[in-house]
């Protein structure tokens, strides 16, 4: 029998030795190009990071080739960012440059350091999710191909952390991200009341629903749904797979731009709602690339230099976002949940545009 | 040339970013469930809706966490995944690997899986995506036998996060790597058997950069800060001023205003400074955190679902972090074991404590009101007193 509760392998023991060596010991870093970091000791040593991007959804053959190129360069050394990235890590100068060559040759971008665009936070969409209202994997995918400059270089005026879920479950937690892709259904689960009650447990079905949404229909040993409380999040479907909330004509993205999480300047913030309804248009959701390439363009354009989506949001006005994105505002724009009132204005302070 | 039998997914493979499906075809030359798995996504391309259910709890000997159920709802089709269930399995702490480390976890994944990852999953576990229910115990023994375990899932514990912390950043005012190892050695009871009301979300940042997102993202954030003053190298800041704009860069985006440069010195009024790294951040060879160190804790943290998104709250501003972290694992069982006794079914802790009462929560895990806990005082009058405040009629 296996052992278990052992726990993950001792990140200790996956430590370069030049890590080991200065843990702790680190005086100051810098970013020497996009995609490489130098991190100097008080011993006097230097770490060198190379950031490459990776597609996260990977197979074991590409890990195999980037365990390859880690073990020709960086002494068998890497790690994954917190973004998906891969950082090679090396304490000789001269392997930078040969590393970074075979990188490109391979087909693996360089960059994502400073205030560039980073790899795409990401959640699994159609590949691997039973709730999803979009795929996760190809508009990010898609994105990407378009806005890869940005990843290379860093030329933007602060970091733009973009961030995809593909339903409000949100496993990818995007709700504090410079621009989040949200998946959203519109419509409320297809009860199947001829499936339901050979499937279904009627009690936990019941349960499953997070707003009270779901009661139990005697009459047809089924369940219903009421549509004023639903707020589409598919819990239900996993429990009981006759009442599917997919919906092909319905289901779609939602944009929501100035969130942050870091609490350098400003403090932390939730994104907030820019575009509510954007079509599923696979393979490349040509739509979504072009609304968040605006955005990314018009931010790049207008915002002082060191200032986040959110913070040049907030020193502008949200007048001024939607008169320069050309961003239609709409009545989904003005909350309705609980604490809505908050969000409405209550001087007679406002720009016209 | 045949034709293609996914013409919508070859659309991805053009362009310049790492195209994933060129990673799913690679697994689907020597693997039948990849192979499946592409053709089932292609259907979903077209048809614009996923093609998955979950249903059925699926899991590991002892274990009530770990694996994710996952079954086609076209079998008809893709009888290779029929059944594709995803193992979690808990990175090394910071994501840092050796070689052959990874290697172990490919040829394991290879011999009982689809040969598809996540290298990682958003909360940070290393995704092993797809196999048969009947290969979970084998893959299972031997991810254990070759030094590996499984990560939290459902109302658990999951697997705690950390940023990468002193093994490379200067900034590091507590060591969040080793925080986190041991808060997931500690607790592998709690991240294996769910027994909470919901999931629970510890992450661990080594400053207030954040680079794991934990008071957006964490039930329980842990974000490393100090409690003196800055460290500067007047020479080191003299030189940046040849690279910057000190006063425009530095100082005119200072949130408190707490700096003043005039052209040679940069004089910092600390008592005004509330720690927000940009200064840092700016000028890292010139300015560090202070020499006394340790971690603001916050709690609640969490995406929308259920009533919406929260971010952590700040309830200890300051406290030290140092092995064994006794201080630090009482106040999470003490936190615990309130929401556990107080909380309903997926009702998160900071769902909890809204509903309740940030006074309530407070006095239960034995923790007194200061002012770094709030934004503002009350704008309300609906106060509520103790009943051991009121003076009792005297009969």
């Amino acid at each position: 029998m296996a052992k278990t509760d052992i726990g993950p392998p001792d990140y200790k023991t996956m430590l370069p030795p030049v890590i080991q060596r200065n843990y702790g010991k680190w005086l100051y870093h810098e970013i020497l190009k996009p995609g490489v970091l130098m991190h100097i000791s008080q011993s006097g040593e230097a770490l060198y990071s190379i950031r490459a991007g990776s597609p996260r959804l990977v197979s074991t053959d590409h890990i195999r080739e980037i365990c390859d190129i880690a073990e020709k360069y960086c002494d068998g050394f890497l790690r994954f960012t917190s973004r998906h990235n891969i950082e090679f890590l090396l304490d000789d100068k001269n392997r930078i440059e040969p590393l970074i060559e075979e990188l490109k040759n391979r087909g693996y971008p360089v960059g994502g350091t400073g205030h560039s665009i980073s790899n795409i936070v990401h959640t699994q969409g159609w590949v691997h999710c039973h709730t999803p209202a979009t795929d996760a994997s190809g508009p990010v995918k898609a994105l990407m191909d378009e806005i890869y400059d940005y990843f290379v270089t860093a030329t933007l005026p602060a970091h733009v952390r973009i961030a995809l879920a593909c339903c409000l479950n949100m496993c990818g937690a995007v709700h504090c991200s410079d621009i989040a892709i949200l998946g959203i259904h519109r419509t409320v689960p297809k009860v199947d009341n001829a499936r339901v009650p050979n499937v279904c447990e009627i009690p936990s079905t019941v349960a499953s629903c997070p707003t009270g949404a779901i009661r139990g229909d005697m009459k047809n040993k089924s369940v219903a749904v009421n549509e004023e409380k639903c707020m589409y999040c598919g819990n239900c479907y996993t429990v009981c797979p006759a009442m599917p909330i997919a919906d092909p004509d319905n289901d779609g993205i939602s944009i929501w731009v100035g969130g942050k999480v870091s609490n350098a300047r400003s403090a932390p913030m939730f994104s907030k709602l820019a575009i509510p309804f954007l079509p599923n248009n696979p393979p490349r959701w040509p739509e979504v690339v072009h609304a968040v390439k605006n955005i990314i363009e018009v931010y790049a354009t207008h915002a002082r230099k060191h200032e986040r989506i959110g913070e040049w949001i907030n020193r502008v006005g949200w007048e001024r976002f939607f008169s320069l994105t050309g961003i239609p505002f709409t009545d989904q724009h003005i909350d309705d949940f609980d604490l809505a009132t908050e969000t409405f204005r209550t001087s007679a302070q406002f720009k016209w545009r | 040339m045949a034709k293609s039998d996914t013409p919508l997914l070859d659309e991805l493979e053009k362009g310049k970013w790492p195209s994933f499906v060129k990673d799913m075809k690679q697994a689907a030359q020597k693997n039948p469930m990849a192979r499946d798995l592409i053709q089932q996504l292609e259907l979903s391309y077209k048809d614009k809706i996923g093609h998955w259910k979950h249903g059925g709890i699926v899991g590991v000997k002892g274990y009530g966490a770990g694996v994710i159920g996952r079954y086609s709802d076209r079998p008809d089709l893709f009888p290779n995944v029929q059944a594709f269930h995803t193992m979690r399995v808990n990175h090394p702490t910071g994501w840092f690997y050796r070689t052959d480390t990874l290697r172990k976890l490919c040829d394991i994944w290879d011999k009982h899986g689809s040969g598809l990852t996540n290298m990682h999953g958003s909360t940070g576990d290393a995704i092993l995506l797809g196999t048969t229910t009947n290969h979970l115990q084998a893959c299972f023994d031997d991810l254990s036998s070759a030094g590996f375990d499984l990560g939290g899932s459902g109302s658990a514990l999951r697997t705690p996060s950390a940023c990468v912390g002193p093994a490379r950043c200067e900034w590091a005012c507590i060591d969040s790597l080793d925080i986190c190892y041991d808060i997931t050695m500690t607790y592998q009871d709690q991240i294996h058997r769910p027994m909470f009301p919901y999931k629970f979300k510890i992450k661990v940042s080594a400053c207030a950069n954040d680079c794991v997102s934990s008071i957006a993202r964490s039930d329980l954030s842990i974000i490393g800060t100090w409690k003196d003053d800055i460290q500067i190298n007047p020479q080191e800041v003299f030189a940046y001023a040849s690279r910057i704009n000190i006063q425009k860069e530095v100082c005119d985006l200072c949130p408190t205003h707490c700096m003043e440069w005039n052209g040679r010195d940069l004089k910092i009024y600390n008592e005004d400074c509330t720690r927000c790294m940009h200064c840092i951040n700016l000028m890292p060879k010139a300015l560090r955190p202070g020499k006394e160190k340790g971690a603001t804790i916050l709690v609640g943290g969490k995406a929308p679902i259920v009533k919406g998104a929260l971010l952590s709250w700040v309830i200890v501003p300051f406290m030290k972090l140092e092995p064994p972290y006794g201080e630090l694992k009482s106040l999470i069982e003490r936190i615990q074991d309130w929401w556990d006794e107080n909380g309903k079914s997926r009702e998160r802790l900071g769902e909890l404590i809204t509903r309740l009462g940030m006074r309530v929560f407070l006095k239960a895990v034995g923790l007194q009101a200061v002012p770094q806990m709030v934004k503002a005082p009350r704008t309300n009058p609906y106060v509520f007193f103790w009943p051991e405040d009121i003076k009792k009629e005297v009969k």
